[in-house]
């Protein structure tokens, strides 16, 4: 079982400070969905748990079953079992898919896979994201429309089966057909009920698929009020606007 | 244009064979700014005694023949005038010449290897000839090792709707000064790809010109150069279309790391009035991955036709991309790591194209273990 803990963070980006304390703890086989307006500093949370150099933590922690991921570097944080799936995966060119799978997991696990085993998972992640097998030979998400980079981070998660695993707006940019095949692969993520998931979206529409244990509002950069999945529907119906004007 | 600058056609108008045509270089010149004078060995100004010794060794396709000839042998000297001092030093002083020539329609069924090796002090002068008569096809690796002050020619002859590919690899030792010029000349639909790579040396200056003489010649020029603290190493393109639809495809791409570690790029390409229909497009990346290191970048293109099918250039040297360090980290790759995935990925997509695998391999262990460093 692992636990992530979240404390009275205050995160800035160029001295202007966009998380003013945020409190958090999600714990395995928990799903908590935090729902915001744009620029409420939703993905700025994402980033800077997983230690993107951009954003400056001014004060607080975030704890990995005791251990302050603060202090770790990026991939440290990665191989302590943190994952962010990214909202825009960057382009790399010349390094293939299914090189820097490999390269990953073996970071990850501590050792290589062997190839068999590795060709094997890897074949069957793929189909079950409906991916094709060129995919694998294809320079890392050069050229990858919005769904295939998508369905790709999700291929990630389901081979390096992170503790935690943030994701950043999985949701953006997908078609219905396509959020289904990515909502699938969250759920079997979930399904051996010892991860834990921090989902972050704009809509409500992912979880009619991936069905959230707690739901969290999240403006002027930090949590403004909390529920269960009821909440999703109200702020369906309602919007954003009460959260934006009480913060504005 | 701006300042002293004049119209890149002029600038490779002087050309001769007669070594006194030409000053010796302060340094201030157009073509000798970016190169440090004082660490040529006199290449440049006529004091490098041709007292030392770079052998050739030549595993050759049974298709191919190779000769040794004299200064006077009648195929010297056909595809090029020097332009500039070193080239007409190197042209006055070889004193055996290599000639290469692959027959009529022949099919080479293996790469030609050339390798020349550098032993010991002193200047050493060369000349080579490659002759590939119409429609044959052949694949030449020039591989130099070994420790020279060496200045050459190289010509590559390429006939009527044949195909020459070459490899020229600078793998030197530390010490090398080596200033080369290649002159492929392409005539009717004829085909010249390069693939230039270049690890070694002090100080590396190498020309790699492209002429035609009839339509609908193509030409490819690659390179990969990795630049390590204190070296010197420059690389000087010139495509000149004088010939309608022809085309011309140029990509060099850097890396360097250390102090003083200087890369220079020089892309010319010239489209004449005559040129027309020409497709063109130059492109030069560096990637800069320490404080110390330089790049100089400077692609030129003087179009004096207004019908061309496509002329382009490019180039960006800057550091390695944050973002791409941060996603691989963010999969828990060590920063070291991510650092030679995306390094060997710059290089690698080109390197993919060398098609000797041997040589492929090689280039790519060689860039390996420079990133181990």
């Amino acid at each position: 079982m692992s636990t992530l803990e979240i404390r009275d963070l205050h995160v800035a980006v160029e001295d202007k400070e966009i998380l003013r304390g945020v409190n958090l703890t999600v714990r395995s086989g928990q799903t908590h969905a935090i729902m915001g307006p744009n620029g409420s500093g939703k993905s700025t949370l994402a980033y800077a748990i997983a230690g993107h150099p951009k954003y400056t933590i001014t004060s607080g922690q975030v704890l990995l079953d005791g251990v302050d991921l603060l202090e770790l570097s990026v991939d440290e944080r990665a191989r302590a079992g943190l994952f962010l799936a990214m909202q825009y995966p960057v382009e790399v060119p010349g390094v293939s898919v299914s090189n820097f799978l490999r390269s990953a997991v073996t970071a990850v696990r501590g050792e290589a896979p062997k190839l068999r085993e590795f060709a094997k998972d890897l074949k069957n992640g793929m189909d079950a994201l409906s991916i094709d097998a060129a995919f694998a030979q294809r320079n890392l998400n050069e050229g990858f429309s919005g769904g295939e980079k998508k369905r790709h981070e999700i291929l990630q998660l389901e081979l390096l089966k992170p503790k935690i695993a943030v994701l950043d707006e999985t949701d953006s940019g997908l078609d219905v057909d396509a959020l289904r095949v990515v909502s699938e692969g969250i759920n079997r993520f979930r399904a051996s009920g010892e991860t834990g998931v921090l989902l972050i979206t704009h809509y409500t529409r992912i979880l009619r698929y991936v069905k959230p244990d707690f739901v969290h509002v999240f403006a002027g950069g930090r949590i403004v009020e909390e529920g269960g999945p009821e909440l999703a529907e109200k702020l369906e119906s309602e919007g954003y606007e009460q959260y934006t004007k009480a913060t504005a | 244009m701006g300042l002293n600058e004049k119209p890149l056609s002029t600038l490779h108008e002087q050309a001769s064979f007669d070594l006194g045509d030409f000053e010796v270089p302060t340094g201030r010149e157009e073509a000798w700014r970016f190169t440090p004078l004082s660490r040529l060995k006199g290449l440049h100004n006529g004091k490098a005694e041709a007292a030392g010794n770079v052998r050739l060794d030549v595993d050759a396709a049974p298709e191919v023949t190779v000769e040794t000839v004299g200064r006077d042998d009648a195929r010297l000297g056909k595809a090029f005038v020097p332009t500039d001092r070193v080239s007409a030093q190197a042209w006055q002083s070889f004193e055996k010449a290599t000639v290469v020539t692959v027959p009529r329609e022949a099919v080479t069924s293996k790469p030609t290897v050339l390798t020349l090796t550098g032993s010991g002090a002193g200047a050493a002068y060369g000349h080579i000839v490659v002759k590939v008569e119409p429609l044959a096809e052949a694949v030449l690796v020039l591989d130099h090792r070994g420790s020279a002050v060496y200045a050459d020619n190289i010509e590559f002859v390429v006939g009527d709707g044949a195909s020459l590919r070459i490899v020229s690899l600078q793998d030197w030792d530390d010490d090398a000064v080596h200033v080369s010029h290649h002159h492929a000349q392409l005539a009717k639909d004829a085909t010249f790809r390069s693939f230039v790579v270049t690890l070694g040396g002090d100080l590396v200056r190498l020309s790699p010109n492209v002429s035609y003489t009839a339509p609908g010649g193509d030409a490819d020029m690659s390179g990969v150069y990795f630049v390590d603290a204190g070296q010197h190493l420059e690389h000087r393109l010139l495509v000149d279309h004088s010939q309608p639809n022809c085309k011309s495809n140029v990509d060099y791409r850097g890396a360097l790391q250390g102090e003083e570690a200087h890369a220079v790029w020089i892309g010319d390409v010239i489209i004449r009035v005559e040129a027309e229909g020409t497709d063109t497009y130059e492109l030069n990346r560096n990637l800069i991955l320490t404080d110390g290191a330089r790049a100089d970048s400077v692609p030129n293109l003087e179009i004096l036709t207004g019908e061309v099918a496509g002329a382009g250039h490019a180039s960006a040297s800057g550091r390695l991309d944050d973002e791409h360090i941060f996603y691989l980290q963010a999969r828990g790759i060590p920063y070291d790591e991510a650092r030679r995935l995306v390094i060997r990925g710059f290089l690698g997509q080109l390197i993919e194209k060398i098609q000797i695998e041997e040589i492929r391999e090689r280039v790519l262990s060689a860039v390996e273990a420079e990133l181990a460093l």
